[in-house]
């Protein structure tokens, strides 16, 4: 980089970098131009002008700036966990330029003053944009409709249920009307919490030998089939959020064929790690839904290749250490996941699983048409922006971790994929260390 | 991508192999297994003399940290810390410091300050015992007296103690396990052991509802007729049924339990005439097993109980031994390092 942080005002040229985006195949080496926080130029018009600071982009991809639709910034309230300063700033890290902020805060963000505070909090400390979502009954409770069209109004891109469930199937089946009247998009984990009960671990191989209390994949898979035939019913746009079963994904797709407006996403984990993290009682794999087999994870990958599953999410969630200083069952679930979805996901590319052009699409435009945002390099656009060296690697740690969450997914071991800049409408929102 | 845990071999095993916890017989060799049964054997003796000490703890303080309630099993453990020649130190913790809001780490630590060398942990949370053993006090032995649903390896080790004196190994044994599978600690050790020492069969006789998903992964077969699974048994071993298993739908009623797999003199006389009958206790007659079996010729669920203080020493001591190696090994080569420094 020449010259200190990249501002707005400031133009910029990226050269060397390989373009890629999820609408068309690589490009190589093509420059780009930002100037007043869009692409300005591409190609020969970019290379031949001139521009106040250059990035020299050799060996690196260049895609739009990560999407993540589910993440927790943990503000309001849980100053313990993290912020949004620090987790947008852990974000920025990631290759993220836009989140989307999970409603479970304290308080809830079920009214206009909670998302406005969202709202002042990202634009006083937030280098990238923070997109609220709205809680879609009142105090998360699964009881009362929220103001939806008034959090909408206010700002908020979606309702969803945080990662409660919705326990009523007559609620659930009102609140997916009302957000069909104004056209709104709910964005539901599904989980039956019957089935679900007190289990905090797949119900499977490792329950069975560790005395684990299990999660049955029914408790998804229940909970996906009545939401798809509800979806059906009142016609609402149906957002499934964080799959962890194989049936889930089957499910998704027969509906698709059916015509139902379903889309699906799935953390970056669950693509990665099984039930076998669980084998130590390493209270950091302590998730929700909880990591399920082999052949789950197999299927997820599959469904994020054929783009059954439009988005990989970070399922960032945040913890002070106390949360997971426990016995397993005690703990909190949840992972630092954000810094590290894109390293996880070019493991995922090193081992074939995935093409690089899926994994992009999974974190760019996948997400992006869920919430109506558009995510490609052209001309005009939005200088949202990832640029990343795949071969570069570099080791998390607890001290090293941005997020005020130090439960990372990979701790002490080293990771491929370094992100050397983060530009949200233009300017610098991580430059790399 | 697995993920970097620690096994748990890694955690209660020396570089040379030698036991510095005991957690889970998970990961145990048979060579190990057998070591603890003939260690424990040496104790026996011990507990007939008329002086039943042995110093092998002097000077060492074993607290007893039972945050789960137990009579028997803490009685044992309490035993057979004094015949080492222990102090001992016994906590209830529902009582004291958790229900003031003080963490489980900082209860531990305050009893690590007080210069504790072993904790034997009973916990209903599975997976305590690692905790503690890896995260709060690695330099404390932690004895695992039970947690959860995960594992209760003395427990096993004693039973297969009873097994192996009855009937003079494990080869060619047909083995039944009776009862609730799914909440039970006591059987997951079990089932491991016997595979481990080499049993020929291991039966698990239940419900559906009071078995785990995928318990065939373990290492035994399913068997839910109690008729067929008691065909040719040497050894059957009944559970204990917890009276909440009524309320959380699992089972109508304790009668049609008995009826089914309760164990009955007209049930047992379809194994092997010289089957063994077992229980970890404490018994419900009438519910798992009829008193004439519990009380009969075949039961040696007294033996149990006796075996239960000679493997509890034998934990105990193979354990201390296995931490004080480790200390002075880390000591040699630290006076190593130092000479070759001065060299």
């Amino acid at each position: 980089m020449s010259g200190n942080t990249i501002s707005s005002s400031a133009s910029l040229k990226i050269t060397g970098g390989r373009l890629l985006d999820g609408h068309r195949s690589e490009t190589p080496n093509r420059a780009l131009l930002i100037r007043n926080g869009r692409i300005a130029a591409t190609g020969e018009a970019a290379e031949a002008a001139g521009a106040d600071q250059t990035f020299d982009a050799k060996g690196c991809v260049i895609t739009p700036g990560f999407v993540d639709l589910y993440c927790n910034l943990r503000e309001p309230g849980n100053g313990q966990k993290g912020n949004i300063v620090s987790e947008t700033r852990a974000a920025a890290r990631g290759g993220f330029t836009t989140v989307c902020a999970s409603p479970e805060t304290s308080p809830v963000n079920d009214s206009r003053a909670v998302t406005h505070l969202i709202q002042d909090g990202a634009d006083a400390g937030s280098p990238i944009r923070v997109l609220p979502v709205g809680a879609l009954t009142r105090g998360l409770e699964g009881e009362m409709l929220s103001d939806m069209a008034g959090l909408t109004a206010a700002g908020c891109i979606a309702l969803g249920n945080g990662s409660r469930g919705v326990r009523n199937a007559r609620v659930l089946r009102r609140c997916m009307a009302y957000a069909q009247t104004f056209g709104l998009t709910v964005m539901l984990r599904p989980e039956n919490q019957s089935l679900a009960a007190d289990g905090y671990a797949h119900d499977g191989l490792v329950t069975a030998r560790l005395g684990l209390l299990g999660i049955p994949e029914v408790a998804e898979t229940a909970s996906v089939m009545e939401m798809l035939l509800l979806a059906e019913e009142t016609g609402v746009k149906l957002h499934l959020s964080q799959l962890s079963c194989g049936r889930s994904v089957e499910m998704v797709a027969d509906a698709r064929r059916r015509g139902i407006a379903v889309t699906a996403d799935v953390a970056m984990h669950q693509l990665v790690f099984t039930e076998d993290a669980l084998a130590g009682f390493d209270s950091r794999f302590h998730l929700r839904p909880p990591l399920r087999s082999e052949a789950d994870r197999k299927a997820l990958v599959a469904g994020v290749r054929e783009g059954v599953i439009d988005a990989i999410v970070s399922q960032h969630l945040p913890h002070e250490s106390a949360a997971k200083q426990a016995p397993l069952p005690d703990t909190e679930p949840g992972l630092s996941s954000i810094e590290s979805v894109l390293s996880l996901g070019l493991g995922l590319v090193k081992r074939g699983e995935l093409t690089l052009a899926e994994l992009v699409r999974g974190l760019t435009s996948g997400p992006a048409s869920v919430i109506g945002l558009p995510a490609s390099i052209s001309q005009d656009e939005i200088a949202d922006l990832c640029v990343f060296d795949p071969d570069a690697n570099w080791t998390p740690s607890s001290q090293s971790l941005v997020s005020a969450g130090h439960h990372a997914p990979v701790l002490g071991q080293p990771l491929p994929g370094v992100v050397r800049l983060t530009l949200a409408e233009g300017r610098e929102a991580w430059g790399g260390a | 991508m697995t993920a970097n845990a620690a096994s748990p071999n890694h955690l209660q095993l020396t570089r040379d192999g030698q036991l510095r916890h005991f957690l889970t017989l998970d990961g145990l060799n048979r060579e190990l297994l057998t070591d603890i049964l003939d260690t424990a054997d040496s104790f026996i003796e011990v507990g007939e003399r008329s002086i039943k000490k042995v110093p092998l703890l002097r000077g060492r303080t074993v607290v007893n940290l039972f945050f789960e309630a137990s009579t028997r099993t803490r009685s044992t453990f309490e035993l057979a810390a004094k015949r080492l020649s222990a102090d001992v130190l016994n906590l209830d913790i529902n009582t004291s410091a958790t229900s003031k809001g003080e963490s489980l780490s900082d209860t531990l630590l305050n009893l690590e300050a007080m210069a504790s060398d072993m904790f034997v942990v009973r916990h209903a949370q599975s997976g305590a015992p690692h905790f503690i053993a890896q995260s709060v006090t690695p330099g404390v032995a932690i004895i695992n007296a039970g947690d959860g649903r995960h594992a209760h390896p003395t427990q096993a080790m004693l039973d297969m103690l009873t097994i192996r004196q009855h009937k003079g190994g494990f080869e060619g044994l047909k083995v039944a396990i009776v009862g609730d599978i799914l909440h039970s600690r006591v059987a997951r050790s079990q089932i491991r052991a016997l595979n481990e020492l080499g049993a020929e069969q291991i039966r698990v006789i239940a419900p559906g509802t009071l078995l785990p998903r995928d318990v065939e992964s373990l290492g035994c077969t399913v068997e839910y007729d109690m008729a067929k699974g008691m065909k040719d048994l040497d050894v059957v071993i009944m559970l204990r049924l917890q009276k909440e298993r009524m309320e959380g739908a699992l089972l109508p009623s304790e009668r049609e339990f008995y009826r089914l797999y309760g164990l009955s003199q007209d049930k047992l006389a379809l194994a092997h005439p010289e089957c063994i009958v077992m229980h970890p206790g404490p018994i419900n007659r009438g519910v798992e097993i009829e008193s004439a079996v519990a009380d009969g010729p075949q039961s040696v669920i007294l033996n149990q109980v006796t075996n239960g203080i000679a493997i509890r020493m034998a934990v105990m001591s193979m354990a201390m031994g296995g931490q004080v190696a480790e200390r002075q090994q880390k000591l040699n080569e630290l006076n190593e390092l130092n000479e070759r420094g001065l060299a």
